[in-house]
This record gives C-alpha cells, sequence and structure tokens, in this order.
C-alpha cells in the first residue's frame, strides 16, 4: 500500500485504521469437500449428508480433486506462491454444527502463500470444509421442556477457500472496494457463486488503530461474519468508532470477537464464558499431503480466464480509456464484455472507445433494472455502438441519443432506425436552425435582454425553447452561439 | 505432576465430565504416563522431521462427481433426539 | 461329520465345500451355534461375541465364490449395515450404522459371511479385552485368564473353534498381542494395504485390519481378499506384487535379524525360552540368525502413548450425544449444551477411554504440542530409519510377540502402565507402518508364547512365507484351547 493511499484513514484523532480481511468463499464444485454428497441448494434439511458429512463413526474423508484445482486457481489469480506440498489439519472444538468435533482445513502449511490483488497483498489461501447449518426451533422441538435447535447437516462438508489479506486497508471504503474487485476476480475465474446475500462469499476483519503514520500494529478485534458490502463498510466504520473512543477516553482496546448488528448498528463481543479456543491443531492423518503435480498446474493456468485487473490495464493500454472507466468497466463482471462486443460490432460510424465506455457506464447501466446484466437488456451491443458512432459524427445529439437509447431500452430495435423513424436525426446549422433561434428569441424578448446586457446564464430559456422546438435534435453548443450570435454578444 | 486445574482444564477441552472422585486419580494416572512418555524429551532429535504418515502416497484425491446420499429416514434413524427433518439439540444460544 | 468340523480350519474348510462335501449352509449353522451358545452362556462362557447372527444370510451366493462361504466373526469395530457395531462402547450401544466396512464388504463378496461380531477394548485401547463395555473376554487356555486385546474377542473364538478365522484390528499390537496369547496366528499387514473406511477409528495414522486365523495359511488366504485400494479411504493403495497362499518349508538363506532391545530386558523367561528355541528351529531350516540394532525401538511405547492417545481424542469427538449412541440430558439443566456434551461423554466412556483421550487432549493442547505430540512424531522417523538401515543388513526381523504370556483378569487393571508394557514389542513395527506376524512358537507354564516376524513395507508374502516355513518346523498343538 502506498503511504499517500494509506494516508487519509477513516480514523479520527491522528490515527489510523489498519485493516485486513479473512474471506470464506463456497466453492462451485459439484460435491463436498470430502465427500460425494451434491451440494445443497436449499433442499429439505438433512437430504444432501452420507456417513461421512455425518461424522459417523468409521467414515473417513477423501478431498474432492476440483476444490484443490480451484483452490490452484485462485492462487494464480492472486499471484500466490503454489505450495508443491500442503497439509490438512484437523482444527478441534465442539459445536452441534461440526459433526466430527473437528474441522478440517490447511494450518502451517497451506495450499497458495503470498501473492496481491491491487494494492493489497494475500497472506494465504486455503482450503477447508464449511460447517453444517443450525437452526433455531424453539418450543417446537423441545427436549426434556427446554428449546431446541435443529442441526442440518445439508451445507455441511461445502468446500471453502478462505482468502486471508495482509492488514494493508485502511478506511472502510478501501475496504468495501477492494472486495468488490476480489469478487469479480472470482466470478471471472468461475470457481464460485459469490453471492454475499446467500452466504457463498463471507467477510471477516481484523481491525486495529495506531498514529498515523506509525509502524507499529495496534491491538486488533475480529468482526465476525459480515454479509453484504453495505455492512462491511457500516460495521468497520462503527468499530473504528468504537476504538477510537476507547482510545481518546485513555482506556485500552482488547482483542476479542466482535458481532456487529446492521440493523442497530451495535458492535457486541462474541466472547463466550469459555476460556480462549484451544483448537488442538494437529496434520489430519486420514489424508495424504497434497502434492501437485505438474499436470495439475497445467490444468489449472489452461482454465485461467483474463481476470479484471489484467484486462483493465488492457483496457488502459489498447483503447485509451481513462482508468476509472476501465476499471468501472473491468470490475463488474459483465459490464467488460458488452462494451468489447458493442465496440467489436462493426458500426458505422465506429464509436470512439471513450465515449462507448461513458454510454456503458453513465448512460446505460442507470436505466436498467437494479443489477440487471446489460447483455440481457434488449440493447443489443450494436445497437449501442451505432448510436454512439452517430452521436460522435454529429448526426445525433446528444439529448436525441438519449432519448434514442429510451426507446432501445423498452423496445430493442437498431439505433439509425429508431432515428429516422423518429425524425430525431441531427439538425446542422443552416437556415432551418437559424429560423427556430430566430423564432426563440422573439418569444422570450426578456431573457434576449438580459443576454444582451451581460447576463449568461439567461440565455437558458431561449435554448429550452429551441431544443423542445427540434426535439431535442439540435447540438446543445451549436445552439448556443446561434443565439450569442443573433443577439450580438 | 499434573495438577487438579490442569486435569479440570483439559478435560474442559475434551467436553469430558469428571466426577470429584475421577479427579484426583486421572491426575496421578496422567502424571506416571506423561513422566513415562516424556523420557522422549531427553533424546536429540534437532532436524529431524516429523512423521504423520508412513504411507508415502500423493495425489489421493476423489473426481467431484456426486453419488447418492442417504435417505433423510436413514440419516436421522440413530439419533437420541430427532424431528422429521433433523437432529435436535439444546440450543447454544441458551444457558 | 460335527465333530469333524471343529478339525477344519478356514482352508481345508473350503476345499471341503469346494469339494462338494460340505455345504456352507452347514459350516455357518455349525459356528452360528456354537458362538450363539458362548454367547448364551453369560459369566461361564469365554465373552467372545457381541452379536450372533441369528440365521444364514439369505440368497447363499451362486457359483463358487473363492471363500466358498467360510463365515467370518469380525471385531465389534468394524461397520456392519443393520447389526450392532459398538467398538466395545456403551456409548455405542446398539448402534446400528447404514453402511458397512469396505473389508467387510469385500470379504463378504468374497465368500466368508459374516456370523458373528467379536468383543473387544473399548475403541481398542486395551491390551487385556477387560476395557469392553460389555464385560470381559476370557482366555480358552485359562479362563482366569485374559485373551490379550483388543481383539481379544476374536483371538479367544478363533483359539476356542468357536469361529473359523476372525478379523481383528491392530493399532499397537492389537492383533499381534492377542494372537500370541491365545495360541493362534494374527497379522497386521502394511499400513494402506487395507481399507479403514468402516472401522471406527481408535488411532488414524496406526490403525490396520488384519486376520486371526488357527495356521499361517488361512491368515494368507483371508488377507488375500482384504488388500487393496478403496477410493474411500484415501490412506489406502493398490497393494504391489502379489499375494498368495505360502508354500514355503524352509529357511535356506533367509536372514533373520534379531535386536537386542526387543528380545531381552523385561521380556518374562519362560517366553524368552521358547522364542529362542524357536530361533533354532529357524536355524535348523536354514536361516541365518544375527544380531541387529533398533536403537530408538526403546522409545517407541513412549512416542506411540502419545501419538495413539492424541490422535483418539480427537477421532472420539464425535461422540457428542448428537447423532447416534448415548446422549445424557441432566434434567436439572436440560438447555444446557456442554452439559448435554460432558455428561454424554462422561457416562458413555469407560476408565481407559477417559484416560487415553484426556491424555491426547493434554499432548495436542496449547504449549504441550511440541514437547509431545512433535516430538513423538519425530521419535516415529527415527524408529522408521531404524528399520530400514536393519533391513540393509536382513530380510526379516523376529522378536517375541508379547513379553508376557496371558494374565490374570484383574491383574493389570490398576496400573495402566503394566498394562502398557504388553505392548512394548508390537509397538515399534506399527509406528514403521510395517507388516508383522505372531504365530505360536510354544508353551510356557502351559500357556502359548507367540513369535513376531516383521518385514519391510509391502514385504507382507515374505513374512507370510516365512512364519509358514517356520510354523511348520514348530508343530505348535493349540487343540488344547479347544471347547
Ligand atoms: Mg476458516
Ligand atoms: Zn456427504
Amino acid at each position: 500500500m502506498s503511504e499517500a493511499a494509506a494516508g487519509n484513514g477513516a480514523a479520527p484523532g491522528g490515527l489510523e485504521a489498519v485493516i485486513g480481511l479473512e474471506i470464506h468463499v463456497q466453492l462451485a464444485t459439484a460435491t463436498k469437500m470430502f465427500c460425494s454428497c451434491a451440494l445443497s441448494f436449499g433442499e429439505p434439511p438433512n437430504t444432501h449428508t452420507c456417513p461421512v458429512c455425518l461424522g459417523l463413526p468409521g467414515s473417513l474423508p477423501v478431498a474432492n480433486a476440483r476444490a484443490v484445482h480451484f483452490g490452484l486457481m485462485i492462487g494464480l489469480a492472486l499471484g500466490s506462491e503454489l505450495a508443491p506440498r500442503s497439509i490438512f489439519h484437523r482444527k478441534n472444538y465442539f459445536y452441534p454444527d461440526l459433526p466430527k468435533g473437528y474441522q478440517i482445513s490447511q494450518y502451517d502449511e497451506p495450499l497458495c502463500l503470498g501473492g496481491a490483488l491491487g494494492e493489497v497483498r494475500i497472506h494465504r489461501v486455503h482450503l477447508e470444509e464449511d460447517a453444517a447449518k443450525l437452526i433455531h426451533v424453539g418450543a417446537s422441538g423441545r427436549i426434556h421442556g427446554s428449546d431446541a435447535s435443529l442441526v442440518d447437516f445439508n451445507r455441511g462438508g461445502t468446500p471453502l477457500a478462505e482468502i486471508v489479506t495482509e492488514p494493508d486497508l485502511r478506511t472502510p471504503e478501501q475496504a468495501g472496494e477492494w472486495l468488490r474487485l476480489l469478487r469479480t476476480t472470482l466470478r471471472a475465474l468461475g470457481v464460485s457463486d459469490v453471492n454475499m446475500e446467500e452466504g457463498s462469499l463471507r467477510c471477516d476483519a481484523n481491525i486495529s488503530l495506531r498514529p498515523a503514520g506509525s509502524g507499529q500494529l495496534g491491538v486488533k478485534t475480529e468482526l465476525k461474519n459480515m454479509n453484504s458490502f453495505r455492512f462491511i463498510e457500516r460495521g468497520i466504520k462503527a468499530e473504528i468508532a468504537r476504538q477510537a473512543k476507547v482510545i481518546e477516553t485513555g482506556g485500552t482496546v482488547v482483542q476479542e470477537t466482535l458481532h456487529f448488528d446492521p440493523d442497530s448498528g451495535a458492535i457486541t463481543s462474541l466472547r463466550s464464558k469459555e476460556e480462549a479456543h484451544d483448537y488442538r491443531y494437529f496434520p489430519e492423518p486420514d489424508l495424504l499431503p497434497v502434492t501437485i503435480e505438474p499436470a495439475m498446474l497445467e490444468q489449472a493456468r489452461a482454465a485461467m480466464p483474463e481476470l479484471p485487473a489484467q484486462r483493465a490495464q488492457r483496457l488502459t493500454a489498447e483503447l485509451g480509456l481513462s482508468e476509472d472507466s476501465a476499471r468501472a468497466l473491468a470490475f463488474r463482471g459483465e459490464l467488460a464484455p458488452y462494451f468489447e462486443a458493442a465496440l467489436a460490432a462493426g458500426a458505422d460510424p465506429a464509436p470512439e472507445p471513450q465515449a462507448l465506455a461513458n454510454w456503458v457506464t453513465v448512460e446505460l447501466l442507470p436505466r436498467l433494472q437494479d443489477g440487471e446484466d446489460p447483455g440481457g437488456s434488449r440493447v443489443a451491443p450494436a445497437a449501442l455502438a451505432e448510436l454512439v458512432g452517430l452521436v460522435g459524427a454529429k448526426r445525433v445529439s446528444v439529448g436525441a441519443a438519449r432519448q434514442v437509447l429510451d426507446r432501445l431500452v423498452s423496445d430493442g430495435g437498431d439505433a439509425g432506425a429508431i432515428v429516422e423513424q423518429e425524425g430525431l436525426g441531427a439538425i446542422g446549422g443552416g437556415e432551418e436552425l437559424e429560423a427556430v433561434v430566430a423564432a426563440a428569441i422573439a418569444a422570450n424578448a426578456d431573457a434576449a435582454e438580459r443576454v444582451r446586457q451581460g447576463n449568461a446564464k439567461a440565455i437558458g430559456p431561449i435554448v429550452g425553447q429551441v431544443m423542445r422546438e427540434t426535439k431535442g435534435r439540435a447540438d446543445g453548443t451549436e445552439v448556443a452561439s446561434l443565439i450569442n450570435a443573433q443577439l450580438g454578444v | 505432576m499434573i495438577t487438579r486445574d490442569e486435569v479440570l482444564h483439559v478435560a474442559r477441552l475434551a467436553r469430558l465430565e469428571l466426577s470429584e472422585d475421577e479427579i484426583e486419580p486421572m491426575a496421578r494416572e496422567l502424571s506416571a504416563v506423561s513422566d513415562y512418555v516424556a523420557t522422549i524429551a531427553e533424546l536429540d532429535l534437532d532436524g529431524v522431521p516429523p512423521t504423520s504418515h508412513v504411507v508415502d502416497i500423493s495425489g489421493a484425491l476423489r473426481a467431484d462427481e456426486p453419488r447418492e446420499c442417504l435417505p433423510r429416514e436413514e440419516a436421522l434413524d440413530q439419533a437420541p433426539s430427532a424431528g422429521e427433518d433433523g437432529f435436535l439439540v439444546p440450543s447454544p444460544q441458551a444457558g | 461329520m460335527s465333530a469333524g468340523l471343529l478339525e477344519l480350519g478356514a482352508a481345508a474348510a473350503r476345499a471341503e465345500i469346494d469339494a462338494g462335501r460340505l455345504s456352507a449352509a452347514e459350516l455357518f449353522d455349525f459356528y452360528r451355534d456354537r458362538a450363539a451358545a458362548d454367547r448364551d452362556a453369560d459369566g461361564s462362557g469365554l465373552g467372545c461375541f457381541t452379536w450372533v447372527a441369528a440365521e444364514a444370510p439369505a440368497g447363499a451366493r451362486d457359483g463358487s465364490p473363492p471363500l466358498a462361504g467360510v463365515p467370518l466373526a469380525v471385531k465389534d469395530l468394524f461397520c456392519t449395515r443393520g447389526v450392532p457395531s459398538q467398538s466395545g462402547s456403551r456409548i455405542l450401544e446398539g448402534y446400528l450404522p447404514p453402511y458397512t466396512a469396505t473389508v467387510v464388504s469385500r470379504l463378504a463378496e468374497a465368500g466368508a459371511p459374516l456370523f458373528a461380531k467379536t468383543n473387544q477394548d473399548e475403541f481398542a485401547m486395551g491390551s487385556s479385552t477387560e476395557n469392553s463395555g460389555f464385560g470381559p473376554s476370557r482366555n480358552p487356555w485359562d479362563r482366569d485368564r485374559v485373551p490379550g486385546g483388543s481383539s481379544g474377542g476374536s483371538a479367544a473364538a478363533v483359539a476356542a473353534g468357536l469361529a473359523p478365522w476372525a478379523l481383528g484390528t491392530d493399532t499397537g499390537g492389537s492383533i499381534r498381542q492377542p494372537a500370541a496369547l491365545c495360541g493362534i496366528v494374527g497379522m497386521k499387514p502394511t499400513y494402506g494395504s487395507v481399507s479403514r473406511y468402516g472401522m471406527i477409528a481408535f488411532a488414524s495414522s496406526l490403525d490396520q485390519a488384519g486376520p486371526l486365523t488357527r495356521d499361517v495359511g488361512d491368515a494368507a488366504l483371508l488377507l488375500l481378499h482384504m488388500v487393496g485400494r478403496d477410493p474411500c479411504d484415501a490412506t489406502s493403495l493398490e497393494f504391489p506384487g502379489s499375494l498368495a497362499t505360502p508354500t514355503a518349508e524352509r529357511l535356506d538363506g533367509v536372514r533373520l535379524g534379531v535386536p537386542g532391545e526387543l528380545s531381552g530386558e523385561g521380556i518374562e523367561a519362560g517366553v524368552l525360552d521358547a522364542f529362542n528355541a524357536a530361533l533354532e528351529q529357524a536355524r535348523g531350516l536354514g536361516a541365518e540368525i544375527t544380531g541387529v540394532t533398533l536403537p530408538h525401538a526403546p522409545h517407541a511405547l513412549a512416542a506411540y502413548y502419545v501419538i495413539a492417545p492424541a490422535e483418539a481424542s480427537s477421532n472420539l469427538a464425535r461422540f457428542d450425544g448428537v447423532r447416534y449412541g448415548m446422549r445424557h440430558i441432566d434434567d436439572a439443566r436440560p438447555e444446557d449444551l456442554v452439559a448435554m456434551y460432558t455428561r454424554t461423554r462422561h457416562d458413555g466412556f469407560g476408565p481407559e477411554v477417559k484416560r487415553r483421550v484426556m491424555l491426547g487432549t493434554y499432548a495436542l493442547s496449547s504449549g504441550y504440542y511440541d514437547a509431545y505430540y512433535g516430538r513423538a512424531q519425530q521419535v516415529r522417523t527415527k524408529i522408521a530409519e531404524d528399520f530400514r538401515a536393519a533391513f540393509e543388513e536382513v530380510d526379516l526381523i523376529v522378536t517375541p510377540t508379547a513379553p508376557t504370556v496371558a494374565f490374570e483378569l484383574g491383574e493389570k487393571t490398576g496400573d495402566p502402565l503394566a498394562m502398557y508394557l504388553n505392548d512394548y514389542c508390537t509397538v515399534p513395527m506399527s509406528l514403521a507402518g510395517i507388516p508383522a506376524i505372531s504365530i505360536p512358537c510354544g508353551l510356557s507354564e502351559g500357556l502359548p508364547v507367540g513369535i513376531q516376524i516383521a518385514g519391510p513395507a509391502f514385504s507382507d508374502a515374505r513374512v507370510l512365507d516365512a512364519a509358514h516355513a517356520l510354523e511348520g518346523a514348530l508343530g505348535f498343538d493349540g487343540s488344547a484351547a479347544l471347547v
């Protein structure tokens, strides 16, 4: 992280926040991490189980080759060092959602070490199994007169990749932004559904404060299991504020695990009455070390798509897009392919790339239903390309083009044909426009007088009338200069 | 010597209740065994790698192909307490 | 034919069935009835069985499967679908698994149907079968004595002629030591050669299934149909080379190494006498007997009693009262999840299991891992190296199987360390994962003594060959144990 980026931390009072993330990614395999049960998508409880994922006596785990393959792809995407040999450990603790009394996870010899995504360094990536789901059923499932919970093992054993960053983030917004990039990267890889609401992407944040510019790390707290980008930013913000208050009032921050309640905005400690966890990690004797054969590595390499960060760079380098535009297109998985398809559609006149990028992100996207993929809309890439080309050639004004786009969004179709049908072609200079301008000046004598006296802003009503009369087909700049010319200013 | 407190701490980790009359003998027996196994502390093992698996094979991975799951009745059949669709446990939130 | 049936070993019975002189159903019923009689005899029986089939399996297989229908007794800890599989523990009392262990299915496929489940030390933790939650088993040579353990029910049943053959499991000696104490053959194959899927685990990196039989030929025949890679067990592999029924009668040129560390101090005089006499027999068959050294073998037991309990403490965490087995809810605290765990495990586990769960949890706990578990794994490396070095000098290693003959019931239950010393000679091979067999080599004070023969990893066929040759020369007569 550059000093410049680190400098404007959100923490008050000369403090800066140091933030690291731990992200659990549910892998989009067909079967669970250590057994052959198909992954579950909301089926009735306990219908996707077998002796292995129920932790029945005598059952043994066998690791899923595709989960390892996906792990390698993630490692390649993050520029990690791929361990030629990695080891599964047992993490021992008791909880009803953990059928064996231990979670099989990787510990000190993970699949991937190091790397970076954007400005954030990666500490490690490892594979593990997900826990089952506990559903509080209350009085309907009473045990000896007491409320009960139901354990559903459908999710138990789902493969997870856990991505741990170095503490390189400084602000909540930066954390949210980076997480979006990570999500797009994972989606491009096709290794996960990356849906936060459905829990296929879950994020914990480690947060500490220190005097701005200090090289030291303060005591960190862990904010658990935030399941939307908004909550993550808000949760981190709230925790930074809480810690800052503790420090400012002369207290010390204690290391603990915390929960952020998005409804109340409150942060509460998850520390149980029990002593700190002692997970008694040891190498899983039922699984041999995972060794990465050259063929597996080759397969993972061959499966790598172009990644968002690479794509953004390419869009800037090859097409001269601004960095912001390139990232806006590349970091949202479905925008860049749409943009590139439009560019390649052979529209005549051809759209200028930066203009096309602007039309995709600034004009088209806000016109679509929340979250709709432009590729799935009625606006064909070729239609948008033609429209932007016509605007660039000044054959359609910006205002008219917006109307055409509205039509394309609602009905689809061909941009040129709509322009033709609706008579939205630009009025290029000449007598027709001169006449409309003269009429507009006459109809707005007061405004015209004020413009003559030097009040440039008073031109608005006159322009407005010209636009109304021409249905927006006239070019705004040209109209303004014609008005000024006729008024002699 | 393993103390009473250590015994109770380990028992808590192991989720094992020890009745009052089990604690002292457990401390004594664990001490005897741990003294015995502590003899390996005398060996010079600097630089010796640990062996956690004696079989020297690798790549025992499983193809990502689904197989049939247990019918739910069978999955729940041996549970000490189960509703129609799941295992029942005292709520971890309670108590 | 019934009186004659008892004299038939498994291979001989198989030959009779193949020749059409005996029906598999008749043999099944013969052993089923004998096992049921032992089970129903309560205190006056041998206490070998935890379950006996009510009837022969329906639809006897057509054709002639390789094992011809010779029925098999299986240690309680193998999961058998719909048949109690309790691993000797009250916490699993009456537990009916929904699946069958790979090795049991394979043997049934090969024509050795399950007819009984045998008693064992709880979760295979013990050397006497006194730690069973269902009462002890007894030694057919002397009913006041233990049969050894933890596969004591299987060993006693085979020795007494209550089963033609049986499956056991060996973690630190749990097949070999009871075989020795009961005067039969027991083999622990190379780790990884037999699937562990469906074996209720004690210590995963050590557990291995193996045969308990009246003679070496039967052991080889059974093992032949047990080995092989199982896709459900990542630590199993395709057995390299081939196993066959052994025929060797001589030991010409075979170099047998006797490790001083495992054949002197701590071994009972009567056991040593029988062992040395067996070595003389081997010499007579042409073997070359030389001394070898296994410098770290004296530390094997200490390493084992860290590694095995550590793995066990984790393997037994799944017995939590949620999905199967016993659950104890405290009426005064029905809402208390932790109390449910701790009470269930308090009530369900016997004293030795508690001891080892505690020991293993301690050895893995924060601050102790390096001193205990980490070091024990290093010792394991040294022991494996010792064996590799020794096998540069000799072909096979021979030791007494157990330091003593069968001891009296109750004699060692109050002293865990004394009990652990039973495994002194067998544990080094377990830690190294190498194959080892015990065959009876004589009597001491009227009780059987076993000799252990071990070889390099996957030399199981060579081990069986040598055992077969030596067995022929020794001519041990175990008929005194038949009931
Ligand atoms: Mg994790
Ligand atoms: Zn499963």
